[in-house]
C-alpha cells in the first residue's frame, strides 16, 4: 500500500494528505471492506460506517471550536465517552463473531488487533490533545517537548525537539501511525490537518512567488521542521477530488470543482475559504527542509537554513537541483527550472540590455553608469545591433537576433576584455581582439571588398541611403569574414 | 646643372628659413601655390612644410595624401562625402602626424572608418563630428579609441546616446573641449559621467540638450571648467539649481540662453562662486530686472554680457551700471523695455565699451546715441540697425567721437550723406552696413572711399540712390575690399563692376537686380578678382552666356553662384564646369535651360553638392540621374515659387512695415 511508503512523515505534504483522506473518508466503506469482509460478511460494519461518518462531520465542527472553550472540552470528553464505547462495541462484536468465522483465523486477529490498537491509539490522542489545550501557553512546548506518537498523530507533522536522533525511531511509528487511517477518529484529525495545509499552500500560491529570503534567525527546535519528498515537490497539482481525483493548483479551483459533485458542495460553507483557526489554535512556526543531502537548505546541513514555505521548498529544489529546461524562447540563452522566472526573464529579456564592457549586465541604465563611474577601465558596451543600417538585409535569423544583442560592439581591447569571452563568443570578434590594428587594417578591409568601395560599386543610379545600407551592413559582416582565418 | 644650382640663392638656405617665408606667405593660397609651382625643390620644399590640408573632393586623398606627408590639421569640410576607404587612407598615410581632423560637413563615413582613424593617429587631438546625425553610439565608441583626444565637437549628432557619451568619457580622459549642442538623446547620465571621467574639461556646450541638475552638480565639481553653454536647457530651473551651494568655481564664460526658467533666484547658485566670470549671456531669458542684475553686482572680472531678445526694464539698466565690473561688450539686440534714460545710465558708467549692440532698440532716440557717443569714445563695434526714431543729426555724433569704430552697422537707419562725412572719419572701419538707408548718395559714400581704406565689408542693400562713381570710388579708396553689396542699387552698371575689378581680394559680390549690369561687367570682376567665392547675379537680366566663359575661365575659386532670373542658358552653365570649386549652384527662372542641357550641366560639374532648381525640372529630369547625382553628395533643392513683381525700396519698405505694424 502505497501510503506506507510515501507518508514517512505524516502529514506534512497535502498531496498526501489528499491521497489518504480520498479514500479513507468517501470511499470508506470500500476501503473497509478489505479488512472487514475478510473476517466478517455481515453487515454490520457497513451499518457502523453512516453513524461514524455523521460523528466525524460533528467532529469537523467540534475541532472548529477551539480547544480553550469549556463547551468545546465538553464535547471532546462526550465523543471520547462515545469513542470507548464504540470500542467496547467493536471488541463486543468480535468476541460474538470468534465462532463463526474460522477461515483464516491468524489474519483475522492481527487484523482484529490492529483496529482495536488504532481506535485506542486515536483515543489517545485525543485525551492527550484535551488535556494539553488546558495548559495555558503549554501547548506549543509541551507539543515541542513531548515527542510522541501520540503528538504525531494530532498534529500530523514530525517534531524535532532537539535531538535529531529521534527521528528513526520516530518513523515507524508514525507509519503505524498512518495505517490508522481505516478509522474514522484518526481520519478525522487527518482531514482537519489536510484542511489546514491546503490553507497554507493556497494562500502561499496566492502570494507573489517571490522566493523567502533568509537571514531570519530562528533558533532551532523553536520550529517544526518538515521535509517533502522529491516527487511531492515536483508533483504538478497540489489539491486532488476526493471523488474523481482530478488535480488542482489552487483549493479555490478544487472547491469550484467540488460543487458538480452534488448538493452538499454548494453550501456557504462548503464553498467559503476554509479559515484559518483563528489565532485560538496554537500557530506553530513550520520551516521546510530541502530533501536533497547536502544542501544548505536540508536539516542535516550544518549551517541549516530552513525554506518558509511550500512553495519556496519547491522553487528552491526546482532552482537547485532540477534542470533548467525552459529556455527563453527570445534570447535562447537563458534557461529556467520555474516557469515564473522564465516569464518573469522573458518581460525583460531584449530590452533595456544595459551592457557593460565586463559583460555585467543591467536592467537600469543609472545602474549601468553608476558601476561605469565606479570602477576604472570599464566602458558602456553598445550592441552590435546598433552598427548595423536600419535599412540593412535581414538575413540575421531569430536566433542571431539574441546573439546580436548580447554580443557587444565593444572596442575595449583591455585585459578585462577577455574575461567576457561569454559575452563576446557569440560574435565572431573573439578571435580579432588580440590584433586591433590588423582586424582593421586596409587589407581586411579589401578582403571585404572595401577597397573599391569609394567607387560605388552598385548600380551607378543607386540613392545615397541605400549606399550607406550597404556599407554598413557590408562592415557588419566584416567581423565574420575575418574571423575564420 | 650644378651651376643652376648654385644660382639659385635659395639652395643656400636651410630648410627651417624658407619654412618661416613659407610662414608668412601662408596667408594668401594662390602665393604658396606660385611657390610650389617654381622648381623641383620648391615643390618639394612646400609639400614637407604644408601641415594644413583642405581638400575638395575624396578622389584626389590618394595623391594629395602622398604629396604632403606632414599633414597635422585635415579640413574635409570641402567634400560632402568620405568613404572608409577613404577615410583608413587618410588614417595609414597620416599615421602619426595628424593631430586634428574636421568632418563637420562630411557624410557617408561611418564607424568602421572611425575606428580605424582612432587606432592608427595616435597623437590626434581633435575631431569635429558635427552634422554627422547617422552616427550612432557604436562610433562614439570608436571615437573613444582616440586615447590623447582633447577637443570633440559632436553638435547635431542626434543619434548619440548617454550610452555613446559614456564611452567618450571612458576612453578620452584627455578630454578639454567638447560640444554636444543639439544631442538630444543625451542625457543626465552621460553628462554625469563624463563630468566624473574628464577631470580636464575646460569647455563644455550643453545646448538643448534634456538635462536636469542632476548632472549639474557634477558638472560644478570640475576643476577646470571656463566656458559652460547651457542655451535652451530648458530642464534647468531655480528650484534645483537651488541646490548648488557654490557653482563652478573656475568659470569663466557661462551662456544660458532661452532658459526660461532660470531667474534671479537661481543664477547665483549658478555664479556666485565663480568670481573670475568674465562673459555671461542670458539672452532670450527672463527679463532683466534689477533684482536679476543684481546677482551681478561683485563679479569685478565681468566683461562681456549679452541681454539679446530679453525684456530688459529700466531699473535692470541702472543696476549695471552700479557693477563693480567694467564692461566691454553689452549687447541689447532686440530687448523690449531699453529706454534713452535706461540705456544712459548703462554707457555712462561702463565708459570702457568696446562693443555696443543695440540693434532694434526701437524706443530709444538722438539722446541715446549722444550719450553713447559722449561716454564710450573707445568703441570699435556698434550696431544700430533699425533704430527707428534715431534723426540723421545723431549719426554725425558718431562719426564726431568714435574715431576707433571698426564695425558699424546703420542698416535701416535715417543716416544721410552728412553722417557719412563724419564717419569716414573713422579710418579703422573695416565693415559698414548701410542697406536700406535710403538717404544716402555717392556723396556720402565717396567721403567713405576716402576716409576709410581699410574697408573690408560693405553693404549697400538697396540703398537705390548710389551710382557708379560712388563705386568707383569705394573701389579706388579701399583696395583690400573683400565683400561688397549692390542688390537692388537700380542705377548701377558695368562701370561699377569694372571699377571693383581692381579690388584684387574681393571674395563675394552680389549684385541682385542690377538690371544695368551687362556680361561685360562680369568679364572685367572674373578677370580682376582672381579670389571671388561667391557670386550673386539674380535678376541681372542682361548677364548671359558672354558672361559665363571669363568666369569659368579665371574664376577658379568660385565655390556659390546665383543665376537666378538671368538670361544665361545651357552653354553658358556647361562651361562653369571647368570650376572644380564650384559647390552650390541656384539656378531658378533660367529661360534658355533645357532638360537636357541641365543633365549635361549636373553631370559636369562634378564638384556640387547643393543644387537649387525649379520643381518642375524634376519630372523632366531622368530619375536615375537625379539619384546618381544624390549620390554622388548632391543635393537637390526644388523650388516651385511663382515670380514675384519688381520692388522700388520705398514701397518695398512701405510694405515692410506695414508687415510688422
Amino acid at each position: 500500500m502505497d501510503l506506507k511508503d510515501k507518508v514517512p512523515r505524516h502529514a506534512s505534504f497535502t498531496q498526501h494528505q489528499q491521497k489518504w483522506e480520498d479514500p479513507s473518508i468517501l470511499d470508506y466503506s470500500r476501503r473497509i471492506e478489505s479488512p472487514f469482509l475478510a473476517f466478517n460478511q455481515t453487515h454490520t460494519s457497513q451499518i457502523k460506517v453512516p453513524v461514524q461518518h455523521g460523528v466525524v462531520n460533528e467532529l469537523v465542527q467540534a475541532s472548529k471550536v477551539q480547544d480553550w472553550d469549556p463547551s468545546a472540552m465538553l464535547d471532546n470528553l462526550s465523543f471520547l465517552e462515545q469513542k470507548i464505547h464504540q470500542l467496547q462495541d467493536l471488541v463486543h462484536l468480535i468476541i460474538g463473531r470468534k465462532g463463526q468465522v474460522l477461515g483464516r483465523p491468524d489474519e483475522l486477529v492481527v487484523q482484529q488487533q490492529q483496529l482495536v490498537t488504532a481506535d485506542l491509539t486515536s483515543i489517545i490522542v485525543q485525551l492527550i490533545s484535551t488535556a494539553g489545550s488546558l495548559l495555558p501557553s503549554g501547548k506549543h512546548t509541551l507539543s515541542a517537548a513531548t515527542p510522541s506518537l501520540e503528538q504525531s498523530g494530532q498534529f500530523g507533522g514530525v517534531v524535532f525537539p532537539s535531538a535529531q536522533g529521534l527521528n528513526d525511531g520516530f518513523q515507524p511509528q508514525n507509519a503505524g501511525g498512518c495505517k490508522v487511517s481505516g478509522l474514522p477518529n484518526s481520519v478525522d484529525i487527518s482531514r482537519k490537518n489536510g484542511n489546514e495545509q491546503n490553507h497554507i499552500i493556497e494562500e502561499h500560491e496566492l502570494k507573489d512567488e517571490e522566493d523567502v529570503e533568509e537571514g531570519e534567525s530562528l533558533i532551532p527546535g523553536t520550529y517544526e521542521i518538515l521535509q517533502l519528498e522529491k516527487e511531492e515537490i515536483l508533483a504538478p497539482h497540489t489539491h486532488f477530488c476526493t471523488i474523481c481525483g482530478k488535480g488542482f493548483k489552487r483549493d479555490a479551483n478544487l472547491r469550484m470543482h467540488m460543487r458538480g459533485h452534488g448538493d452538499e458542495y454548494k453550501t456557504p460553507g462548503a464553498l467559503a475559504k476554509p479559515n484559518k483557526e483563528s489565532g485560538s489554535e496554537p500557530t506553530i512556526i513550520k520551516r521546510y527542509s530541502c530533501p536533497y543531502t547536502g544542501c544548505k537548505r536540508n536539516k542535516d546541513h550544518k549551517k541549516f537554513q530552513p525554506l518558509k514555505t511550500i512553495l519556496c521548498v519547491k522553487n528552491h529544489y526546482k532552482r537547485t537541483h532540477c534542470d533548467k529546461s525552459y529556455i527563453c524562447s527570445r534570447c535562447n540563452t537563458k534557461k529556467f527550472s520555474v516557469i515564473a522566472d522564465l516569464k518573469t526573464h522573458e518581460k525583460h529579456c531584449g530590452k533595456d540590455k544595459w551592457l557593460c564592457s565586463c559583460g555585467t549586465t543591467f536592467s537600469r541604465k543609472d545602474k549601468l553608469f553608476g558601476h561605469i563611474a565606479l570602477f576604472q577601465g570599464h566602458t558602456p558596451a553598445i550592441p552590435l545591433e546598433e552598427a548595423k543600417a536600419p535599412a540593412g538585409p535581414s538575413d540575421q535569423g531569430d536566433s542571431n537576433h539574441a546573439a546580436n544583442k548580447v554580443g557587444s560592439m565593444n572596442f575595449n581591447f583591455s585585459s578585462n576584455v577577455s574575461s567576457e569571452s561569454e559575452v563576446q563568443s557569440s560574435m565572431d570578434i573573439k578571435g580579432n581582439v588580440d590584433d586591433p590594428a590588423g582586424y582593421f587594417s586596409p587589407l581586411s578591409f579589401d578582403t571585404c571588398n572595401f577597397g573599391g568601395f569609394h567607387e560605388f560599386p552598385r548600380p551607378p543610379f543607386d540613392d545615397s541611403e541605400s549606399n550607406l545600407a550597404f556599407l554598413l551592413s557590408g562592415s557588419c559582416n566584416y567581423p565574420h569574414t575575418s574571423g575564420e582565418d | 646643372m650644378k651651376k643652376q644650382k648654385q644660382d639659385n640663392p635659395f639652395n643656400l638656405l636651410p630648410e627651417e628659413i624658407i619654412f618661416i617665408i613659407l610662414d608668412l606667405l601662408n596667408r594668401n593660397s594662390l602665393a604658396i601655390k606660385s611657390f610650389s609651382l617654381v622648381c623641383k625643390s620648391f615643390y618639394a620644399v612646400e609639400s614637407k612644410h604644408r601641415c594644413s590640408l583642405k581638400p575638395l573632393r575624396q578622389e584626389r586623398f590618394p595623391a594629395l595624401l602622398s604629396r604632403y606627408p606632414n599633414i597635422t590639421h585635415l579640413d574635409l569640410t570641402l567634400c560632402s562625402r568620405v568613404s572608409d576607404a577613404s577615410l583608413s587612407l587618410v588614417s595609414h598615410s597620416c599615421a602619426s602626424s595628424l593631430r586634428s581632423i574636421d568632418f563637420s560637413r562630411t557624410r557617408l563615413f561611418s564607424t568602421y572608418g572611425l575606428l580605424g582613424l582612432a587606432l592608427n593617429c595616435k597623437n590626434i587631438v581633435e575631431i569635429d563630428l558635427s552634422n554627422a546625425t547617422e552616427l550612432k553610439d557604436s562610433a562614439m565608441a570608436a571615437v573613444a579609441e582616440a586615447k590623447n583626444l582633447e577637443k570633440l565637437s559632436l553638435a547635431r549628432c542626434k543619434s548619440i546616446t548617454d550610452m555613446g557619451v559614456g564611452c567618450v568619457a571612458v576612453g578620452c580622459r584627455k578630454l578639454r573641449f567638447i560640444c554636444l549642442k543639439w544631442c538630444f538623446g543625451v542625457g543626465d547620465l552621460g553628462i554625469g559621467l563624463l563630468a566624473v571621467k574628464c577631470k580636464h574639461l575646460c569647455f563644455l556646450n550643453l545646448s538643448y540638450l534634456p538635462i536636469t541638475n542632476k548632472c549639474l552638480s557634477s558638472i560644478s565639481k570640475l576643476q577646470h571648467l571656463e566656458e559652460l553653454v547651457l542655451e535652451g536647457c530648458f530642464g534647468i530651473e531655480d528650484d534645483s539649481l537651488a541646490v548648488l551651494k557654490h557653482g563652478c568655481n573656475s568659470l569663466k564664460s557661462l551662456d544660458v540662453s532661452t532658459c526660461q526658467n532660470i531667474s534671479h533666484n537661481g543664477l547665483p547658485s549658478l555664479i556666485n562662486g565663480a568670481l573670475g566670470l568674465r562673459q555671461l549671456t542670458l539672452a532670450h531669458g527672463s527679463p532683466v530686472t534689477s533684482s536679476l542684475a543684481d546677482c551681478l553686482r561683485k563679479h569685478s572680472m565681468l566683461q562681456s554680457v549679452k541681454l539679446d531678445g530679453c525684456l530688459v526694464t529700466d531699473d535692470g539698466l541702472k543696476t549695471i551700471g552700479n557693477w563693480c565690473a567694467s564692461l566691454r561688450e553689452l549687447s541689447l539686440s532686440k530687448c523690449s523695455g531699453v529706454t534713452d534714460e535706461g540705456l544712459s545710465s548703462v554707457v555712462t558708467k561702463h565708459r570702457d565699451l568696446r562693443k555696443l549692440d543695440i540693434t532694434c532698440c526701437r524706443k530709444i532716440t538722438d539722446a541715446s546715441i549722444a550719450s553713447i557717443t559722449n561716454s564710450c569714445k573707445s568703441l570699435t563695434s556698434l550696431r544700430v540697425e533699425s533704430c527707428t526714431l534715431v534723426t540723421r543729426e545723431a549719426f554725425v555724433l558718431i562719426g564726431q567721437r568714435c574715431h576707433l569704430l571698426e564695425e558699424l552697422d546703420l542698416t535701416d537707419n535715417e543716416v544721410d550723406d552728412k553722417g557719412l562725412n563724419y564717419i569716414s572719419r573713422c579710418s579703422e572701419l573695416s565693415s559698414l552696413k548701410l542697406g536700406i538707408c535710403l538717404n544716402i548718395t555717392d556723396e556720402g559714400l565717396i567721403h567713405i572711399g576716402k576716409g576709410c581704406s581699410k574697408l573690408v565689408e560693405l553693404d549697400l542693400y538697396r540703398s537705390e540712390e548710389i551710382t557708379d562713381s560712388a563705386i568707383l570710388a569705394i573701389a579706388q579708396g579701399c583696395p583690400g575690399l573683400e565683400m561688397i553689396n549692390i542688390a537692388y542699387c537700380k542705377y548701377i552698371t558695368d562701370r561699377s563692376l569694372l571699377s571693383l575689378s581692381k579690388c584684387p581680394q574681393l571674395k563675394m559680390l552680389e549684385s541682385r537686380g542690377c538690371s544695368l549690369i551687362t556680361s561685360l561687367g562680369l568679364k572685367a570682376v572674373a578677370v580682376g578678382c582672381k579670389e571671388l567665392t561667391k557670386l550673386d547675379i539674380k535678376k541681372c537680366h542682361n548677364i548671359d552666356d558672354a558672361g559665363m566663359l571669363p568666369l569659368a575661365r579665371f574664376s577658379q575659386n568660385l565655390r556659390q553662384i546665383n543665376l537666378s532670373h538671368s538670361s544665361v542658358t545651357d552653354i553658358g552653365l556647361l562651361s562653369l564646369a571647368s570650376i572644380s570649386c564650384l559647390q552650390n549652384m541656384t539656378i531658378l527662372h533660367l529661360k534658355g535651360l533645357t532638360p537636357a542641357g541641365l543633365a549635361a550641366v549636373l553631370l559636369a560639374c562634378g564638384g556640387l553638392t547643393k543644387v537649387k532648381l525649379q520643381a518642375t525640372f524634376r519630372w523632366l529630369l531622368p530619375l536615375r540621374l537625379v539619384q546618381y547625382l544624390e549620390s554622388r553628395g548632391c543635393m537637390f533643392q526644388w523650388k516651385d515659387k511663382v515670380l514675384q513683381e519688381k520692388l522700388d525700396p520705398k514701397s518695398w519698405k512701405l510694405q515692410l512695415e506695414d508687415l510688422m505694424a
